[in-house]
């Protein structure tokens, strides 16, 4: 499916929303931002529940909405799989009526996922005969989603599906999402205030404030500019960077990753060679040296390049690093003075840890 | 007819007031169920600023004295009426003191026994599940018949029990438009009331001790049951 182009505006008495959207027809992208940004109401405008006067919505060669000319698909008819914040199962239906209950209505000619592959990829086959009250909330959520792929969507809406679950709960369901997204292929919209959902399963972002749209970009681009960091929600400034596994180093439990030329070592990760691996750095964790350091143990010290200092807030700067990737340090505003950094002098970014946002 | 033999010598129990009577709650309580379906709906889940005023008009019933609401049904039943004249043009039979007069009156005044369950049961569980029904390919008959009703099904009985029960038990309204002509209006309460005017009281005990027994096992099996559905969920 090529690209879906949405323009929504809503003036309500306490709520204004106006977004222009030019969003890729694949792969998953990240509807970010703080509750009352806008963005749940996006999505809802994307399924048809929700209806913005002068509304246009073009999917693909389809046109879903536009009210100029008197365009407005019901959401019934809107071939889109909703996953809600909270699971909505049908309490008097057991888990495999629920499941079917989409895909009987959906035509055979448009059925592309088959229920065991669905199941197959949520582990839900052992749940197949319950009813939904007896389900744990991870349980639950993982049927609402493959109640939703069984209709065949063309888009996957999905609404913070996360939110309402405890952090085991949400590790456990990361996973499974993770899968859907790379072996079925269908666009997805994901609707979340969390950066590390982003990061972990995001390709693209829009980021919303006000209903508003701040920033539209790839995560990394986003992620990593520290102007939005108020948006974001994050006090903890970072990079995002995408990373290849290279090679391993048996002796020492080690993986190397290649970033931008240079090299990365980090504790072992089950990966072949040459599988992306999308990192965060976190700027609290980068410090910065004038010459190569000696004896010290840290493994990873990149050289790199100043780009930019940022505003100091209290005693702390946040400076933009370039090490063949970008890099933030968090550096005290006292050593920035006593090392004289200012943009463009060449200096040695030590890396004390790194988070791995993905599996 | 049955004759029963006691103290006072041989009753008579006419059993035709009851067999009226449940014909009369029966179809009142069925025709309600339909009818108000669409518009506790609208009362659960419509946006109109009309909500209000015919949620009011609807609750009216409970409130009303049932000669009041019975007076000006009596009068609209009249063949000049508003609806004993289009009646009479129809039908070639007055409205009033019929059996179709009284089950239309009987309908009226049990709008409120059914419509606020009913409304009570959409708003319980509200426009969620209804979503999910639609974003799953539902259309809103389709999600009505295989997600609202089964999710309302205590509701239809809450209000399908009450209607009937209240039904049975019917009377000022009951005697207003309908009188009390044997084998068309004259009803079990109606046939009680005049068992007490006759003075006699074995008759009158035993109609009204079956009403009783009836209502209060009518309520204990509303409240003791659960649907089943309801039970496996958990």
């Amino acid at each position: 499916m090529s690209g879906i182009r949405a323009h929504f505006d809503i003036d309500r008495q306490r709520f204004r929303l106006k977004v222009d959207l030019d969003l890729p027809g694949r792969g998953v992208t990240a509807l970010f931002g703080q509750s009352g940004s806008g963005k749940t109401t996006v999505l809802r405008c994307v399924a048809g529940l929700e209806r913005a006067p002068n509304g246009r919505l073009i999917i693909g060669e389809e046109t879903w909405q536009d009210e100029e000319r008197g365009i407005f698909l019901q959401p019934w008819r809107r071939p889109i799989g909703y996953v809600f914040q909270e699971p909505r199962l049908f309490p008097h239906l057991r888990v495999r009526r629920n499941l079917e209950f989409g895909l009987k209505r959906t035509p055979a000619s448009l059925r592309r996922i088959g229920w065991d592959k669905v199941v197959d990829i949520l582990g839900i086959g052992h749940l197949l005969d319950r009813w939904p009250g007896a389900l744990s909330g991870g349980e639950k959520q993982r049927v609402a989603i493959g109640r939703a792929l069984l209709t065949s969507p063309r888009l996957m809406l999905m609404d913070e599906p996360l939110a309402s679950l405890d952090q085991a709960r949400k590790n456990e369901l990361l996973p499974f999402i993770q899968r859907m997204r790379s072996e079925l292929d269908i666009p997805i919209f994901y609707v979340t205030h969390s950066t590390d959902e982003v990061i972990r399963i995001a390709d693209h972002i829009v980021l919303l404030s006000d209903g508003q749209v701040k920033a539209f970009g790839t995560v990394a681009e986003v992620l990593s500019r520290l102007d939005l960091g108020h948006l974001t929600g994050e006090r903890d400034v970072g990079a995002v960077v995408e990373t290849t596994v290279e090679s391993h180093e048996a002796d020492y439990g080690l993986t190397v990753l290649g970033l931008g030329g240079q090299q990365l070592r980090v504790p072992r990760i089950d990966a072949a060679k040459g599988t992306p691996i999308r990192i965060r750095i976190h700027a609290r964790d980068v410090s910065v040296a004038l010459t190569r350091p000696a004896g010290i143990s840290i493994l990873n010290v990149l050289p790199a390049r100043i780009v930019e200092l940022g505003e100091t807030t209290g005693a702390v700067v946040d400076v933009r690093l370039d090490a063949g990737a970008p890099l933030w340090a968090r550096l005290s505003a006292r050593s920035v003075h006593d090392l004289g950094l200012k943009p463009g002098l060449e200096v040695f970014a030590m890396i004390k840890s790194i988070a791995f946002d993905r599996d | 007819m049955l004759e029963i033999l006691s103290t006072g010598g041989i009753v008579q129990l006419d059993f035709e007031p009851m067999w009226l009577t449940l014909q009369v709650a029966t179809i009142v309580t069925l025709v309600l169920l339909v009818v108000s379906t669409p518009l506790a709906w609208w009362l659960a889940f419509g946006k109109s600023r009309l909500r209000p005023l015919v949620e009011a008009v609807v609750a009216l019933p409970l409130l009303l004295p049932p000669t009041v609401l019975g007076f000006y049904l009596l009068v609209s039943f009249s063949p000049t009426g508003m609806f004993g004249a289009p009646w009479i043009a129809l039908m070639g039979q007055p409205l009033a003191f019929s059996f179709v007069g009284l089950v239309f009156a009987s309908t009226i005044y049990n709008i409120p026994f059914v419509v606020q369950p009913l409304k009570a049961a959409f708003e319980a569980f509200g426009r969620d599940p209804l979503e999910a029904a639609w974003s799953l390919r539902a259309s809103p008959l389709d999600t009505f018949i295989h997600i609202a009703a089964p999710m309302a099904l205590r509701g239809y009985l809450i209000a399908g029990v009450l209607c009937f029960a209240h039904a049975v038990g019917e009377f000022g309204v009951v005697l207003m438009v309908g009188g009390n002509i044997p084998g068309e209006t004259r009803t079990l309460s109606i046939a009680i009331f005049n068992y007490v005017e006759q003075i006699r009281y074995l008759e009158a005990h035993i109609w009204a001790g079956s009403l009783l027994a009836f209502s209060f096992v009518a309520l204990v099996l509303l409240y003791g049951t659960q649907p089943r559905s309801l039970q496996q969920r958990r």
